[in-house]
């Protein structure tokens, strides 16, 4: 989290904190991932979307608006906050779609699909994956848009496609004639199919989504047809920025609660917190965590600046965290002992949300290829 | 000089500032030859003529001690000032070896605990480059217990009698003048009976001797005190109440190591990295390795430990000035650095290959695998990186301290190890 953040902010987290501590405890989550379709309940989703979580990044005339003026930094405070609950909710997906149709949507595009996403009436979602291009971003894209002069024709697969069960609405990143174009394609349309995928995180749920010639007009592309590139590394910097934020939320709640375990454990008469073994490797992790913190922040606000080095700061972020969120979480179970790989214990709750958020828009290794040739190695 | 004003502008904003410090440079600094950093220069420039001049230079110009107040001859500046300096001094040779530990250490904890005479007589010219200044708080006999030092300091009339010996003093060959920790009441509890003077190096009665480290550097020194007298008027803070003088000099070192200081001026030490091997992606590079997706890995990684240092440092200064961190929280960054610097070591090492082994004479990539050797030197300096460990858990976690054998016991009652002699 932000130490420098405004009174407006934490005033906005806050607010947050304490709606879904009284809506969506742990223990409300664990039950909702296994009897509500959606990991969660619609209207509590709609609660949620009346608090802003679907606003920051939209242009006012558009009904939105951010807390601060740096609506990134607003919105991974709820991330943050929702990866301390292990919150369900498709926050990242939602936010990158409505993002990327306030900023280039056509009025029409706008209309459709901006009023129900901002209310929290409709989700959607942004298909980016595919199965067999591991690279991150725009590079990985092969699904290809065949223009025919009138309309063009959509054929491929994305996997894994987050909430594509619910979303109303699909971004879809695809190529025309090699190049990167974007398009908004309605869920319902002929020859698209939703196969839903086990997944890691229980309280979230992933779908293989099939494009089997599926036939859409020119009012359907979202910006320029082959000139996506930019808007793509834009969206991808935005997610990356807010997984780290879930990620370290995540971490952090479960290193808090490790840490207070610590002193009220006791064996041979001492509490754990007393043995020195211990004592450093609870500082090796809180100096981990810290530092997660920090180059999470440092990445939110590259991106909300807009900045060049950006790229390089996001890749930096999923990196760091990508990398030191996992660890310290296994090692929060080894501190825990057995009770910490049982069902009923949450750490497993976090270990699947942080495992899933690096394994999704490019892993920390890839990350790294990222910056590597950035620097012109 | 036009931009000599000698004591910067009042409330001058930071973007004037800098371009003001762009000009100024251009026309008084030297830039830095190609692969040329200011480490190495430091290196070449033994007794530190060339830093004295440096510093003197930017004195003159109006751009020494930023961050220092303007009554001793600072220009009472901000720390984005400072890093916009530093910045913009980056092409050019800077006088980076006043940074550790003068500006950066001692005269901080002169300002903090000095008496305005204190003050008056050295912090003014610290920032002409007439003094450097180094710490003698390490002892031959202990190392991480530094409460538990032997070195003893007698009253006798207007002076105390200083005898015993220090080490690990950086430099002290070349410096002037030392902040000396010494025990003044055998009969109090360790931390309260330690006195903090201040000592005039090259005097009758101090002998400095070079120590040889494994990388060839010859920068640390041991003293030998015989019957050093030292005037009563430079004890700095109280008699017996040197602890509290070494607690905040520890912490402005920390700072100084972890990067956070705002006293220093131009890149390095505890700057960004730079040179030809002080980057992995260059060091790919001289070994054709740079498509080598194991090699880019790593290069990335290092960049990674590099960008994360800073964003901590910045949000480690932030949380300790409003309030959400203790000030121990300093060890987060000084921790950070250390292992940085251990992984950065390791991966040269890994990239260099069988180049580690045997190189041609000149070849810079021998000097990755002699840097190896002292790859710990970042983790041993400043505190080791396990007494780091002991304050984040105690100070900032809260987590119970470690037992101390000697916690509240009259010194002359615990067991120590004794004042060691000279060693010939």
């Amino acid at each position: 989290m932000d130490l420098e953040r405004s009174d407006d902010q934490e005033l906005f987290r806050e607010t947050t904190r304490r709606f879904l501590e009284s809506t969506a405890p742990v223990a409300t989550v664990r039950q909702w991932s296994e009897k509500e379709p959606s990991g969660y309940p619609a209207d509590w989703w709609r609660r949620g979307a009346e608090l802003g979580w679907v606003s920051l990044l939209v242009a006012e005339e558009d009904g939105g608006g951010s807390v601060s003026g740096t609506g990134l930094a607003d919105l991974a405070l709820v991330a943050e906050e929702m990866g301390r609950l292990v919150s369900p909710g498709p926050l990242l997906m939602a936010n990158v779609v409505a993002s990327a149709v306030s900023d280039l949507g056509t009025a029409d595009q706008r209309a459709e699909v901006l009023p129900g996403l901002l209310s929290g009436e409709s989700v959607a979602t942004w298909c980016l994956a595919e199965p067999t291009t591991p690279a991150v971003g725009g590079d990985g894209v092969a699904l290809e848009a065949v223009d025919d002069g009138a309309r063009f024709v959509l054929t491929g697969v994305k996997l894994p496609v987050e909430a594509a069960a619910d979303a109303g609405h699909l971004l879809v990143t695809a190529r025309v004639d090699g190049g990167l174009t974007q398009f908004l394609v309605p869920a319902a349309t002929p020859g698209v199919t939703v196969s839903p995928l086990q997944s890691l995180d229980l309280s979230r749920r992933f779908a293989e989504v099939r494009f089997d010639g599926v036939t859409v007009g020119p009012e359907s592309v979202l910006g320029e047809v082959g000139a996506a590139a930019d808007q793509v590394e834009r969206q991808l910097q935005t997610v990356v920025a807010l997984q780290c934020a879930t990620m370290v939320g995540a971490v952090d709640e479960m290193f808090t609660r490790t840490v207070e375990y610590a002193f009220d454990r006791f064996s041979f008469g001492r509490a754990l917190a007393s043995y020195q073994a211990l004592k450093h490797r609870f500082a090796d992790m809180k100096l981990w965590l810290e530092a997660s913190h920090a180059t999470t922040v440092g990445a939110v606000r590259s991106v909300d600046a807009g900045e060049e080095r950006a790229a390089e700061l996001v890749s930096v972020a999923k990196s760091y965290v990508g990398t030191k969120g996992p660890v310290i979480l296994q090692d929060c179970v080894q501190l825990h002992g057995g009770i910490g790989v049982t069902w009923d214990h949450d750490l497993h709750l976090y270990l699947r949300r942080v495992v899933q958020e690096r394994a999704l828009f490019g892993t920390p290794e890839e990350h790294r290829e990222r910056i590597a040739a950035r620097m012109g190695v | 000089m036009a931009t000599g004003t000698g004591r910067g502008e009042p409330n001058e904003d930071v973007e004037a500032f800098r371009l003001r410090a762009r000009a100024w440079l251009a026309e008084h600094m030297q830039r830095l030859p190609d692969d040329v950093d200011n480490y190495h220069l430091m290196r070449d420039d033994e007794f530190g003529v060339r830093a004295r001049e440096l510093q003197r230079t930017l004195y003159d110009g109006g751009f020494a001690g930023i961050c220092f107040p303007t009554e001793y001859g600072g220009l009472g500046l901000s720390r984005e000032h400072q890093q916009a300096f530093t910045q913009e001094s980056a092409p050019y040779e800077m006088p980076v070896l006043f940074n550790v530990p003068t500006l950066s250490i001692l005269a901080p904890t002169i300002l903090d605990f000095g008496t305005e005479e204190q003050k008056q007589r050295h912090i003014p010219a610290i920032l002409r480059g007439e003094e450097m200044w180094v710490q003698f708080l390490s002892e031959p006999s202990g190392g991480s217990d530094l409460a538990g030092l032997v070195t003893r300091a007698t009253r006798d009339g207007d002076v105390f009698v200083l005898n015993g010996s220090k080490i690990w003093s950086s430099g002290a060959f070349r410096s002037d003048y030392a902040l000396c920790l010494a025990r003044t009441d055998w009969h109090a509890p360790k931390h309260r009976g330690l006195t903090m003077f201040i000592v005039k190096i090259h005097q009758p009665g101090i002998e400095v001797q070079q120590i040889r480290m494994v990388n060839g550097w010859n920068e640390f020194c041991q003293e030998y005190f015989d019957d050093v007298a030292i005037p009563a008027e430079n004890v700095l803070g109280q008699v017996n109440d040197g602890w509290t003088v070494a607690s905040r000099l520890l912490i402005h070192e920390r700072d100084a190591v972890g990067g956070a200081s705002k006293y220093t001026s131009g890149q390095g030490p505890g700057g960004e990295r730079s040179g030809t091997l002080g980057r992995l992606d260059q060091l790919a590079r001289s070994t054709g390795q740079a498509s080598d997706r194991r090699v880019r890995q790593l290069v990335a990684e290092d960049r990674v430990n590099e960008r994360v240092a800073q964003q901590l440092v910045r949000r480690v200064t932030a949380g300790i000035a409003s309030g959400h961190f203790p000030p121990p929280a300093g060890a987060m960054p000084r921790l950070f650095a250390a292992t940085a610097n251990e992984r950065h070591r390791d991966m040269a090492l890994e990239i260099t290959g069988r180049s580690a082994a045997a190189w041609h004479e000149g070849d810079q990539v021998g000097e990755v695998s002699v840097e190896y050797l002292f790859r710990q030197g970042g983790s041993l300096g400043g505190g080791s990186n396990e007494m780091q460990r002991n304050i984040i858990s105690e100070r900032v976690l809260g987590m119970p301290r470690e037992y101390a054998a000697d916690k509240d016991r009259p010194f002359d009652e615990v067991r120590h190890n004794a004042t060691p002699s000279r060693s010939r």
